[in-house]
């Protein structure tokens, strides 16, 4: 049993959902104290109280749409590039594990595409590519790519001497090794390195939208409309949809692992963030 | 002082199932680990190799296995029927009891049906039908050291290497597993080649002790262990036992002052 476990059994339901819930009141509080009793009526804008941030940017219907639209995008952006990242990520890993020299190879060139600051380049991507899909999702893709390799290949690599004479007594060639004992042993870390990216696809699919002024209105590019209207309620609907979504791809990944490595493995039992 | 055993009268007459011959292991870093090993082990015997930590013990099973190559002498095992049991259980985690026990057979290509047959008998000599869907981790270390002899005994082995599987356990599951591992020697006549440094241990198991120097590892002297099989626990206190685990005893500490 993990620690985390072991301590929401210890203090039971009411705190593991009332602690939290008392802080959120906390924080919509400040909220309301800072709309209310710091800002003049001229200043609010900078912040607008929650009720106002409810109203305007999620209960009128044609603001909501416009931000389930960019949200949408944004999704879908963030996912595709995810999903070609795991896939071009974990092939990638697979085949620097079969021989040193292919990793010594590649891998100082991951790193730096990994020092490389993506978001940076995407002016340079747009220049090339246009200001479409397809280039915010490969602005995601290369943002994602990393964790997901080296983590994968630490994966690989982390197999137990013990299990490979096993394998090795009994005649095992490299493709059984790979799918029997490399490929299982390697799922923690591989959902790990997708926890981590997911996290990272979120952020090169919204942050990213900044620099996309033309094209379809993903969550960037609506939050920076709404910042030059002075749409501020808006523009806080924005942030606090982008937060969630954000959140919901972390518990989307949280409990992909505990499904499938939570039987076997500590990791994928735990809560807490990696 | 040795009384003739069934088991010996077979090692006179049968070809081993593995010999040593004059080897000698020096690893690529210049440690010598072995040095002039003859030691064979023959159908029906259980010899068992005890010496201090560090000594090559470990090293002389992986040559056995052919996991590692000696540097000087020869080393045959002329069965392909080899079980290999680890210090540690070597369960995959990811797997229940039952896929565990059928792995060998799986990566050994045997046809679905038979593995499964091969695993339950298996599963069933060492006690844990009723445990198949079971993962390792929420097995006890005793229950996970069967697993693994399970495993093993899939493959019907003649000749079964055994690298201090039960050095981890305590004392009570140690001994009961000692009779466990005497009872299928005694049912599926594989022959035995015991790693541990534990002399009570060594010649409560074993037909033969063989007692090896520190680091390079050298054979100090054989000991033919002449008791009968199947061996009752209260044997330990036997004095006839007593006197050849103090020549063991002996033989180690004169090496070692």
């Amino acid at each position: 049993m993990s620690a985390a476990s072991r301590r929401s059994q210890g203090r039971g339901w009411g705190w593991r959902w009332g602690a939290p819930a008392v802080v959120a009141g906390l924080v919509i509080g400040l909220w309301y104290t800072v709309s209310y009793r710091l800002l003049t009526e001229d200043t609010r804008f900078l912040v607008p109280p929650p009720d106002a941030v409810l109203r305007v940017g999620f209960l009128d219907p044609f603001n909501r749409a416009e931000l389930l639209d960019g949200l949408l995008l944004s999704a879908q952006v963030a996912m595709l590039g995810l999903a070609l990242a795991a896939v071009v990520g974990i092939g990638l890993a697979i085949t620097m594990s079969q021989a040193r020299w292919l990793e010594g190879s590649v891998f100082p060139y991951l790193v730096l595409l990994q020092a490389t600051p993506i978001l940076a380049l995407v002016p340079l991507y747009g220049f090339w590519f246009g200001y479409g899909f397809n280039t915010r999702v490969l602005v995601v893709f290369l943002i994602a790519l990393f964790p997901i390799v080296a983590n994968t290949l630490f994966g690989l690599r982390s197999v137990d001497q013990d299990h490979q004479d096993l394998f090795t007594l009994h005649g095992a060639g490299r493709i059984t090794r790979l799918w029997k004992l490399q490929l299982p042993t390697a799922l923690p870390s591989i959902f790990t390195g997708l926890r981590i990216s997911a996290g990272l696809s979120v952020i090169g699919a919204i942050v990213g939208d900044f620099f996309f002024r033309q094209g379809e209105a993903g969550m960037g590019v609506l939050i920076d409309h709404y910042r030059s209207r002075l749409q501020s309620e808006q523009m806080f609907a924005a942030v606090i949809l982008s937060s969630l979504f954000g959140l919901a791809v972390f518990l989307l990944f949280g409990t992909l692992a505990r499904q499938v490595v939570g039987g076997w493995h500590e990791s994928g039992r735990d809560t807490t963030p990696t | 002082m040795t009384t003739p055993t069934a088991g010996q009268d077979v090692a006179t007459t049968a070809q081993p199932v593995i010999s040593l011959v004059r080897v000698g292991k020096r690893f690529s870093d210049g440690t010598e680990a072995l040095a002039g090993i003859d030691l064979s082990v023959a159908p029906g015997q259980f010899v068992s190799v005890v010496g201090p930590s560090g000594c090559g013990k470990s090293t002389m099973l992986r040559l056995a296995a052919g996991l590692t190559q000696p540097t000087e002498g020869s080393v045959s095992v002329p069965t392909d029927h080899i079980g290999y049991v680890f210090q540690d259980p070597t369960l995959l985690p990811w797997r229940s009891v039952q896929a565990n026990v059928e792995l060998l057979g799986e990566l050994r290509r045997l046809p679905k049906e038979e593995r499964r047959r091969r695993a339950d008998a298996a599963i069933k000599l060492v006690g844990l039908d009723g445990f198949t869907k079971h993962r390792p981790r929420v097995l006890s270390g005793g229950m996970r050291m069967r697993v693994s002899l399970a495993r093993s005994l899939t493959l019907q082995p003649e000749l079964f290497l055994l690298d201090e599987p039960f050095g981890t356990l305590d004392e009570i599951t140690r001994e009961r597993l000692n009779d466990e591992l005497l009872g299928l020697f005694v049912s599926q006549r594989f022959a035995a080649l015991f790693v541990t440094h534990s002399v009570t241990e060594a010649v409560y198991l074993s037909t033969q002790v063989v007692a090896l120097s520190a680091r390079p590892g050298r054979v100090l002297g054989h000991f033919e262990v002449p008791f009968d099989y199947p061996r009752a626990p209260e044997l330990r206190f036997d004095p006839e036992f007593t006197k050849v685990a103090a020549q063991v005893s002996a033989c180690l500490r004169g090496a070692a002052s």
